[in-house]
């Protein structure tokens, strides 16, 4: 457990000591103020529009408008950056070389694995609360659903855990921090959208499809369910990926 | 103590090290002597438990490096070739890092890290960035960072290496003074730092032990022949022809030119027999002037050629051969 303590506090540090992490939570707070800005706007002339017409008056809201776009549009956006902040994990480390005297330390891998998850999950998970202010000023000028807005960012949150989790893998294969980053983009692309094409595979391989892939398990939580198959969908994806970094550092040892 | 008994190391279907045998007791300071892909480095992977062996057994104060590596990993302090360290940090943070990896309990830590950092000559330093250290400071990090937690054995790989004359000085009297009560491995191939920091010395080329010794038994027990240097006055041809007609003498020839009638002649002889008193009676038996008389050591520089060469001689040039040599 220390030695968990000491990673996570030491990835933590490095996240901050670079400007990466900087950049990265500000393009990401960034584009969410512009998301914000652009649905609000929409919402207003939407608002206008329905002052003439009870009927659509009646079913506008700021969860519809407001808040679902942009945690989706924000999903969008996580997969493009968690690759920037997850390609360094390894990757410095193996470069420099660092890695061999932390893996001769009394620490056990699969607490260095972690705690170099748990540091980069906890910058996510900072990044998507730096955004809460935005959000609770819709509850000043309107009556949002505080229900569905949490689970809509539980499910960014998980669906974020997950692709760090992809990237820390990728990271451990290589040195190179471009490739590591290139190859979580490239397979969590390929994860994102593995729905699209699952009707045109029929089945049983367009369930297969479906089931593996994010969007398809994001969607519930965007829609203010928590579901418990999504819920082991993104739990177990986590783990599977954290599982292999371990076998991963374990080849790596023997390589060494 | 550490044991190696069979120590194999492949890497796909290269041999990095092949059945190396050696004992370290407590308390030595050894030196593990070799070309560069002789196989120092893996050995030191394996001791440390960053790399398990492919064959063979290492135990480490009687503890099996692939059972009980996390006990191992708390008693070795492990220096790796180039100190690899965290750039960014500064030498405070980087040892608060390493002190609470190593499990120095919290209430522990701060005197540990001062106690060590002073023993290592850090103290000016440690608001630094470790980027902005130079060599010497950094490989001082490095020690810090071994030390931490006061482990019984220092594993060093190359511990001098890129370090300015001054510094390896410096750095070499550090291993010195830790070496009380510590037993220590280094690896090295610069060889007077062998000679001046260890007890005993490993020699070891394309993955196994070619000797194990202590430097002066090495020196002895290899050179070829034992040297003589004689300076007298005398006619250069004349002083040789003497020189190399008495008994035990092998050759003997003017090393450099004669200055005002001075001549300086290498002797060689059997390793078994001092010429010194033959050559003095010669000498003056002719009434030359005998201006210097002293033998040669043979340097553990030749020792170290003599016995890397003498195993690569029919398996093409060492060069060609790095780290990961093929095994037949």
């Amino acid at each position: 457990m220390t030695g968990l303590i000491a990673v996570f506090r030491k990835e933590m540090a490095g996240f901050f000591v670079s400007p990466v992490a900087y950049c990265v939570i500000a393009s990401f707070l960034f584009i969410f103020g512009f998301f914000f800005w652009a649905n609000m706007s929409f919402m207003s002339l939407v608002s206008l529009q329905a002052m003439n017409n009870p009927m659509i008056a009646e079913r506008i809201n700021l969860t519809d408008i407001v808040v679902r776009p942009l945690l989706q549009n924000m999903g969008i956006v996580l997969l493009f950056l968690i690759p920037l902040l997850s390609m360094r994990v390894f990757a410095e480390e193996k470069k420099s070389g660092s890695i061999e005297l932390l893996l001769t330390y009394p620490i056990s891998d699969a607490a260095v694995v972690l705690g170099k998850f748990l540091a980069s999950a906890l910058l996510l998970l900072i990044m998507l609360l730096a955004t809460w202010p935005s959000m609770i000023l819709l509850f000043g000028i309107g009556d949002p659903d505080a229900g569905n807005m949490l689970t809509g960012y539980l499910g960014l949150f998980l669906m974020g855990g997950a692709f760090m989790a992809l990237g820390v893998f990728v990271s451990s294969l290589t040195e190179n921090q471009i490739i590591s980053g290139a190859l979580t983009f490239g397979a969590a692309l390929l994860f994102w959208v593995l729905s699209w094409s699952s009707t045109l595979a029929g089945d049983p391989w367009g369930t297969v499809l479906r089931q593996l892939s994010i969007l398809e398990h994001l969607e519930s939580f965007y829609k203010g369910l928590i579901n418990v198959s999504d819920l082991s969908f993104f739990v177990l994806f986590t783990s599977f990926f954290l599982f292999m970094t371990f076998r991963s550092l374990e080849t790596y040892r023997w390589r060494g | 103590m550490i044991e190696v008994e069979g120590l194999t190391k492949y890497y796909g279907r290269l041999a990095a090290i092949r059945g190396v045998n050696f004992r370290v007791e407590s308390g030595e300071i050894v030196g593990f002597l070799g070309p560069n892909g002789a196989g120092k480095t893996s050995t030191m992977r394996i001791l440390t438990c960053f790399s398990p062996a492919s064959a063979g057994v290492a135990r480490i104060l009687g503890m099996d490096t692939r059972e009980d590596s996390m006990k191992i990993r708390q008693k070795v302090g492990y220096v790796p070739e180039n100190v690899p360290l965290y750039e960014w940090m500064r030498v405070r943070n980087y040892l608060e890092f390493v002190a609470r990896a190593k499990r120095v309990s919290a209430s522990d830590r701060s005197a540990e890290i001062n106690r060590v950092a002073e023993s290592v000559g850090l103290d000016q330093v440690m608001d630094k960035l470790i980027r902005s250290l130079s060599k010497g400071y950094r490989q001082r990090v490095g020690l810090a960072q071994a030390l931490l937690g006061n482990p019984p054995i220092l594993i060093l790989d190359e511990p001098t290496i890129g370090l300015d004359p001054k510094q390896i000085r410096e750095i070499r009297q550090l291993i010195k003074s830790f070496s009380h009560n510590r037993t220590v491995i280094l690896s090295t191939h610069i060889l007077p730092e062998v000679s001046q920091v260890c007890d005993r010395v490993i020699i070891i080329n394309k993955g196994s032990i070619v000797a194990e010794d202590s430097p002066s038994n090495l020196m002895k027990s290899h050179g070829k022949f034992s040297r003589a240097r004689v300076v007298v006055r005398a006619p250069d041809a004349e002083a040789t022809e003497l020189f190399s007609g008495l008994p035990g003498v092998h050759s003997a020839h003017s090393v450099a030119p004669a200055e005002n009638d001075e001549v300086a002649v290498t002797v060689e002889s059997s390793p078994d027999i001092d010429v010194r008193p033959a050559l003095a009676r010669a000498v003056m038996e002719k009434g030359w002037d005998l201006l210097e008389l002293r033998s040669l050591q043979v340097s553990l520089e030749d020792v170290f050629i003599d016995l890397i060469t003498e195993e690569t001689e029919d398996q093409g040039a060492p060069e060609d051969q790095e780290r990961k040599e093929e095994t037949a």
